[in-house]
């Protein structure tokens, strides 16, 4: 199971405590999570799904490189880290 | 008088309340946050706060107490398309928020950047995209205007008929339905924009409008701020007549109109492009009493030196037409008791104002 961990940041607006999803890729996870979260959506990704343009996300330490389908692989006890990106502040 | 202003700024919404002492602000909501739209919907006293999260993306807020507490409802969205790439639609921005007709509680509007424009039925619980304005052709021919996606500012629901709907975008020019957005008319005949080739400064899809406004006992009478003008309707918008020779400056963003004499209205001129400040660093309000053949500019209270740019959403004018309050890009807010003559600071430290409105 992967780790989803969100920046203390997004808190402030909308619950999105640790979460773990049986996934092989970010959007699988992601959409895990928002399947049981559903106000978090929109505020890592737009309404196209697409990574939001001042949202980051990293696999371990690896930033994802497909920002649009988020197809970048997840293995099992991968940690997947949501971060405001330092733009759009 | 309304003693109530709700101030959507870069850092929040502040709402002043005014008692025997003078305004008084409460504190913010939303703190740290940017408010980019603010309505407060005289049907049911509901306030709705648009927000623009830097990171997060665009939010919608409601309070059904007066601002003590908030929801957050559905904000408009685009219709999700299959295999999106860079270029499918997303809203970056709510401009407006306007509320429907009086005869159809619960409906509303959102402007937006990149030019949607969507309605809900339900005070905001769901929003759905109105499709065959953003289908139009001259769709492709909208720009930018500050921003750089063009967006719809202005939506006016004529009272008389609230299916009758006259919007404005910059930069996209004037557009109306007659039944309620199934079939949109792009009108304006009249407005001239000299910042295109001289064969297209009356085209009416490259006007950019920068507010729209209609007298509340008298709609056909529409005032329009434009980039290069100032532009007055006699006909709800349909054909326009150009107002010249203003002093100190025809350009602006804000208008304000009085809601029971048409005749008049208020604006806040400003040197354009470029520069965008006030005419020789000095604020004034002005004011025409006559539909236009002249104007007053007043500047009793406002700052001799200042930086002050009104905005399109930062001018009100209460129910009776004697209060207005206008808010600044840094951070100063006015209000007038006599109908704007005279002026007097209510705050200097906010942050930049995007949108106010009595309420």
């Amino acid at each position: 199971m992967a780790q989803v961990v969100f920046t203390p940041n997004l808190q402030r607006h909308v619950s999105c405590p640790p979460a773990v999803a049986d996934a092989q890729s970010v959007r699988a996870a992601l959409d895990l999570v928002f399947a049981a979260n559903p106000q978090l959506r929109s505020y890592v990704v737009d309404e196209q799904g697409r990574l939001r343009k001042h949202v980051n996300v990293y696999v371990n330490d690896r930033m994802v490189n497909d920002r649009v389908s988020l197809s970048d692989a997840v293995a099992p006890n991968d940690e997947i880290f949501v971060f405001q990106a330092l733009s759009g502040g | 008088m309304s003693n109530v202003l709700h101030v959507g700024t870069r850092k929040g919404l502040v709402t002043f309340t005014r008692d025997a002492a003078g305004w008084a602000p409460s504190a913010p909501a939303f703190i740290g946050q940017p408010v980019s739209a603010v309505l407060s919907d005289p049907r049911d006293g509901a306030i709705y706060a648009a927000l623009r999260l830097g990171h997060f993306g665009v939010k919608l807020h409601r309070s059904d107490d007066r601002g003590a507490n908030w929801t957050e409802i559905a904000a408009p969205a685009f219709p999700a398309v299959p295999n999106p790439d860079d270029k499918a639609p997303a809203v970056d921005m709510i401009w407006t928020l306007v509320a429907g007709g009086a005869d159809e509680p619960g409906v509303l509007w959102a402007g937006t950047t990149p030019g949607g424009l969507f309605k809900s039925a339900d005070r905001g619980a769901s929003w759905s995209l109105n499709e065959s304005l953003w289908t139009v052709p001259e769709r492709a021919g909208w720009m930018g205007g500050g921003y750089d996606l063009p967006g719809i500012h202005s939506v006016l629901v004529d009272p008389r008929d609230s299916r009758s709907l006259t919007i404005g975008v910059s930069t996209g020019g004037v557009w109306r339905s007659a039944d309620g957005g199934a079939i949109w008319r792009l009108t304006g005949q009249g407005l001239r924009a000299e910042y295109m080739p001289p064969d297209m400064a009356f085209d009416l899809k490259a006007q950019d409008v920068h507010r729209l406004a209609a007298c509340a006992s008298a709609p056909d009478i529409v005032w329009c701020q434009h980039h290069n003008g100032m532009f007055r309707s006699t006909d709800a918008g349909e054909t326009f007549s150009e107002i010249k020779n203003v002093q100190p400056s025809v350009f602006g963003f804000a208008l304000g109109v009085h809601p029971h004499d048409p005749n008049t209205a208020w604006f806040v001129p400003a040197i354009k492009d470029e520069l965008r400040i006030p005419v020789d660093c000095k604020l004034v309000v002005t004011q025409t009493t006559d539909a236009g053949r002249t104007f007053t500019a007043h500047a009793d209270g406002l700052p001799g030196m200042s930086y002050d740019l009104i905005y399109r959403h930062c001018l009100d004018v209460n129910a009776d037409g004697t209060r207005l309050a206008i808010g600044s890009t840094t951070g100063h807010l006015w209000v007038s008791d006599d109908a704007g003559r005279r002026w007097s600071q209510i705050h200097g430290h906010l942050s930049p104002i995007a949108a106010l409105t009595f309420g």
